[in-house]
């Protein structure tokens, strides 16, 4: 059997880029928009993004996308189990 | 009445279950009696009917209240039932609240562990409805194949739910058969009162609001009378409601089963009376119950109980409360006005009426309101009803007109009649985007349809083939402001949909405004003032005329045109009417080399193609659908983002009126000559038709021949195909193209299809020319016989005219195969257009139903009603798509021009 050929997502032109918020970030969040953990968005664990990023559960990705009108947008995600 | 000012407000609304202490706790009186009225038609005490339950009958006094039948509101009553009985409505939900917990202890089946693991998952889920419900349906799942309970250790056995009300436990005894044992409700309940209050949430139940053991009925409530009025008929005869009927047999089987009880009656008997008196029950609650019959009437017609009150289209919720029918509104045929503005609705009389507005009396308007309640309900402008300072209502007749008009005095109200300038919205079904109920100002007219100006036609997409409108009329202060400020017809000028106009000239407006302002159009001074002042122009602005030949003064179209533009609007652009990109690039190099150039240089070049308007004036280039036309208005839609909304109002007034003199005074019609073709042409067209069947010919014998080489991912008969369409296509372009060459400017078709006024130049072309390939999915027509569509052809032709390919022109005439084949294209247009609004509507529905509790947040979030953030920003970028520029956040360009042209000065 052939092995899957590895290949870093991220390279992909249509691949937003991700990151993981660090505890203090998080915080930050939260405060900035007034909400609990449960009303972010959420992505699954199994997204193939969360996986190449080695995201666990309950952390919080940023993902930087491209917008033709606001150049970029930023997202936030929480990571759950699915 | 009326008037009241607002006491309390609703913070929140929980759903419960009702306890059997609340349901004594708010009860007015226990029923006992199995009937409503007595001999005499007095309501019974400890009946159905009882005085404390409130009264409906005139004259009598409520005996909880004391007030009379209108005023008091009524009160619930209360049953105690002999033995409890399970609640249809959370039949399922008991059977999943004894699957999940322990025979024994009532401790849900889970381990410490698991409760800990799953109240964690609770917190990060939240609110989420759907991955709550998934959490709680796992929770069963795993629970439920537990047949050892982790807390006390006790066996369990599988329960047997069977629709709607009876539970069995599987059971085994020492031998090791199963053996049902049928739980009755009092079992269940017992098991369902030791389940602990914290193993709950884990089951989807709030301890407080909603303990299990409440889901099956100790107590019943007795709705108050005033939710279930009986009537008298005219025969004298009493009709109770639905309800009363149903309550009666819970009452008479309940009191059956108490005596049978006290008197030790045989347990058979009890469980047979104790079922019937399930059945009641659960009939009172949902008549529509599968697995039982439904409870009949006398007539054999099924009961409306209360789950049938609730449900469905006419039910409380879709029928009442979500949409409810209105007063002060109207609805009536509609039909155009040109001469009313675009923000104006013409009401008839009869209508305005009959809709009123109140008015508060205050000392600037006393005497005009006093007037109007002189004139009373039948003579206009007048008002029908008064409202004193205690907010008693009075409505005016003939006779206490005079009376009520002397005692009225400032703070009482006035219910005048509409009149004009009133603000009212006006509505057209279906209401599928918001510009289709706009707040328009009333203009009161004779005879009985609504006007309205043909520019809103497009947004209500209506027409006057017999469509009805609705109008309604905002009865505040606070309502008339906000649709004055948020709904009126130009702030809805430009759709949100694509950011350019969509209310906007239409049709003949288009026609007339390329009439006016063509190349060569000139008029004389008693053309020119009528059509100012039907337009409603000041007629002193117009300037000095163009030209005088032999004493007689002329004007340019485009010189009275420019006398509704702004006047330092600055902009070009190319129209549809240009066909000589040389010429449109000659004037944009001018332009741009000088940004001001001298009026005079411009008009040397100008061109109908090319539109410049330099500081309010016209210079070059006519009028087409690119100006003030729908969806590319650029006139327009500069106007609006420029000059405000109120301006651009103005501006379509304006215009429309000046094309409309134009176009009626110059005339314009369109006949069957406009498509007369000279012999020259028509020879032309038959050579290119004649062409074109050689080639699918010569296509059609390099198939057979085997010579044609199959286009990359298709078969060989695909490969024929797509070429024979292609070559025919070609063919019915270019003979358009000479059928073009031979219509010019002077044919009124032309000038339509041209200017995007109406119709397309392949419109043309199919009447004057030849109307080409008829299709079905795409492809040529082929189905009907083996190998051919029609009789008349060889099987396995596969030339142009056989496979629906029409020569002949609407004009010339179709021959018979050619009028089947067209049918044929025909039916699938409209039966694809049929298929399309339904799928269409569907989606449109559920995508409002998805979006519809999304909003905007103070700090420009975009939110569900929990709280749960769906955008970051609205639209990504936080832009107003109504205020944006054809999608796009800034036109940085216009800006730039702006300034620049500012900075060198105009004139």
């Amino acid at each position: 059997m052939a092995t899957k050929k590895e290949f870093d997502i991220f390279t992909h032109e249509l691949v937003p880029e991700h990151r993981i918020l660090s505890e203090e970030e998080k915080e930050e969040l939260l405060r900035k928009y007034r909400i609990r953990i449960s009303q972010l968005p959420q992505i699954k664990a199994s997204d193939p993004a969360v996986v190449a990023l080695g995201a666990k559960p309950g952390d919080v990705l940023e993902i930087k996308r491209k917008s033709p009108t606001a150049g970029y947008y930023y997202y936030y995600r929480l990571v759950v189990e699915d | 009445m009326g008037m009241q000012s607002i006491k309390k407000v609703i913070g929140s609304i929980e759903f419960g279950i009702l306890s059997p202490q609340e349901i004594r706790k708010m009860s007015a009186a226990e029923i006992t009696v199995p009937d409503t009225y007595d001999d005499d038609g007095y309501p019974i005490e400890g009946g159905l009917m009882d005085k404390r339950l409130g009264v409906v009958d005139p004259g009598l006094r409520c005996e909880t209240c004391g007030a009379r039948a209108g005023e008091c509101p009524g009160h619930f009553g209360h049953v105690e039932l002999a033995r409890p009985v399970i609640h249809v409505g959370f039949a399922k939900t008991i059977h999943r609240v004894l699957e999940s917990t322990c025979r024994e202890c009532g401790r849900i089946k889970l381990t410490d562990e698991e409760i800990e693991e799953y109240m964690q998952k609770f917190e990060v889920v939240g609110d989420r409805k759907k991955a709550k419900d998934r959490l709680i349906k796992e929770i069963h799942k795993k629970a439920k194949e537990r047949m050892v309970c982790p807390h006390c250790g006790a066996p369990q056995f599988p329960i047997k739910f069977e629709r709607p009300t009876i539970y069995y436990e599987l059971r085994r005894d020492e031998e090791g058969n199963e053996y049902k044992h049928r739980m009755m409700p009092s079992e269940v309940r017992d098991r369902l009162e030791k389940v602990p209050d914290r193993d709950l949430p884990l089951l989807g139940l709030h301890p407080e609001k909603a303990r299990p053991e409440w889901m099956v009925l100790t107590v019943l409530p007795v709705p108050p009378v005033t939710m279930r009025p009986s009537i008298t008929l005219e025969s004298g005869i009493r009709a109770e409601d639905d309800l009363t009927h149903k309550l009666v047999d819970i009452i008479r089987i309940n009191n059956r089963l108490r005596s049978n009880i006290e008197a030790g009656a045989p347990q058979l008997i009890i469980e047979d009376l104790w079922d019937l008196l399930q059945y009641h029950v659960t009939t009172y609650i949902n008549n529509e119950t599968s697995g039982i019959p439904p409870a009949k009437h006398k007539s054999g017609r099924p009961l409306k109980t209360l789950s049938q009150r609730l449900k469905g289209k006419e039910g409380r919720f879709r029928g009442n409360l979500s949409g409810k029918r209105v007063n002060f509104s109207a609805r009536t045929v509609i039909s155009p006005d040109p001469m009313i503005s675009i923000n104006e609705v013409g009401v008839p009389l009869a209508i305005a009426m009959e809709l009123t507005v109140p008015e508060k009396v205050t000392e600037f308007n006393f005497e005009k309101l006093k007037k109007m309640v002189l004139n009373g309900p039948e003579k206009y402008p007048g008002a029908n009803y008064v409202i004193d300072p205690d907010g008693r209502r009075i409505r005016l007749m003939e006779n206490n007109l005079e009376t009520i008009a002397e005692k009225l005095d400032i703070g009482w109200t006035v219910e005048r009649h509409l009149q004009d300038g009133d603000v009212v919205l006006f509505n057209r079904q279906p209401s599928l985007h918001r510009m289709s109920i706009m707040a328009h100002r009333v203009r009161v007219m004779p005879y009985r349809t609504f006007r309205l100006n043909l520019a809103v036609c497009p947004p209500y997409n209506a027409d006057f083939d017999g469509d009805e409108m609705n109008l309604h009329v905002p009865q505040t202060e606070e309502a008339q402001a906000e649709a004055k400020i948020l709904m009126e017809v130009q702030n809805h000028i430009i759709s949100p949909r694509y950011g350019g106009p969509l209310i906007a000239g239409i049709q003949d407006h288009i026609s007339g405004g390329y009439l006016l302002t063509r190349e060569g159009a000139y008029f004389t001074r008693s053309e020119v003032e009528q059509m100012l002042m039907f337009a409603g122009i000041d007629v002193e602005k117009l300037p000095a005329p163009d030209r005088v030949e032999d004493g007689l003064e002329l004007w340019s179209g485009k010189r009275i045109f420019s006398l509704v533009l702004p006047e330092d609007l600055t902009i070009w652009y190319r129209n549809k009417l240009c066909d000589e990109p040389e010429r449109c690039e000659a004037l944009e190099k001018l332009i741009e080399e000088k940004l001001i150039p001298e009026p005079e240089e411009v008009r040397k070049i100008a061109y109908d193609g090319f539109v410049y308007i330099q500081n309010g004036k016209l210079l070059s280039g006519a009028v087409d659908k690119k100006a003030y036309g729908r969806e590319d208005g650029k006139l327009l839609d500069i106007i609006v983002r420029e000059y405000g909304v109120e301006r651009a109002r103005q501006f379509l007034d304006q215009v429309t009126k000046l094309a409309i003199w134009v176009i009626t005074h110059k005339g314009f019609t369109t006949a069957i000559d406009d498509e007369d073709l000279p012999e020259e042409a028509i020879e032309r067209i038959r050579e290119i038709i004649r062409e074109a069947e050689e080639k699918v010919n010569r296509l059609i014998e390099a198939y057979k021949r085997g010579e044609l080489e199959p286009l990359p991912g298709k078969t060989l008969e695909e490969t024929l195909e797509s070429k024979i369409m292609a070559v025919l296509a070609e063919a019915r372009d270019n003979a358009g193209k000479i059928a073009e060459k031979y219509l010019g400017m002077n044919n009124h078709a032309v000038i339509m299809a041209k200017t995007g006024a109406r119709g397309k130049m392949l419109n043309i072309t199919q009447m004057a020319a030849l109307l080409g390939q008829q299709s079905i999915r795409g492809k040529r027509l082929y189905r009907g016989y083996r190998g051919r569509v029609l009789t008349h052809f060889k099987p396995g032709d596969l030339g142009a005219r056989a496979r629906g390919f029409i020569v002949n022109s609407y004009k010339s005439g179709l021959t018979p195969q050619e009028y089947f084949f067209h049918a044929m294209g025909g039916r699938e247009g409209l039966v694809d257009t049929a298929v399309r609004t339904a799928q269409s509507g569907y989606m449109q529905r559920r995508l409002i139903n998805a979006l519809q509790d999304l909003k905007v947040d103070y700090d420009r979030t975009v939110r569900d009603p929990t709280g749960i953030i769906v955008q970051f920003r609205y639209g990504e970028d936080g832009i107003d798509p109504m205020k944006s520029w054809q999608g796009k956040t800034v036109d940085v360009d216009r800006v730039i021009l702006r300034t620049l042209v500012k900075m060198r000065g105009g004139e």
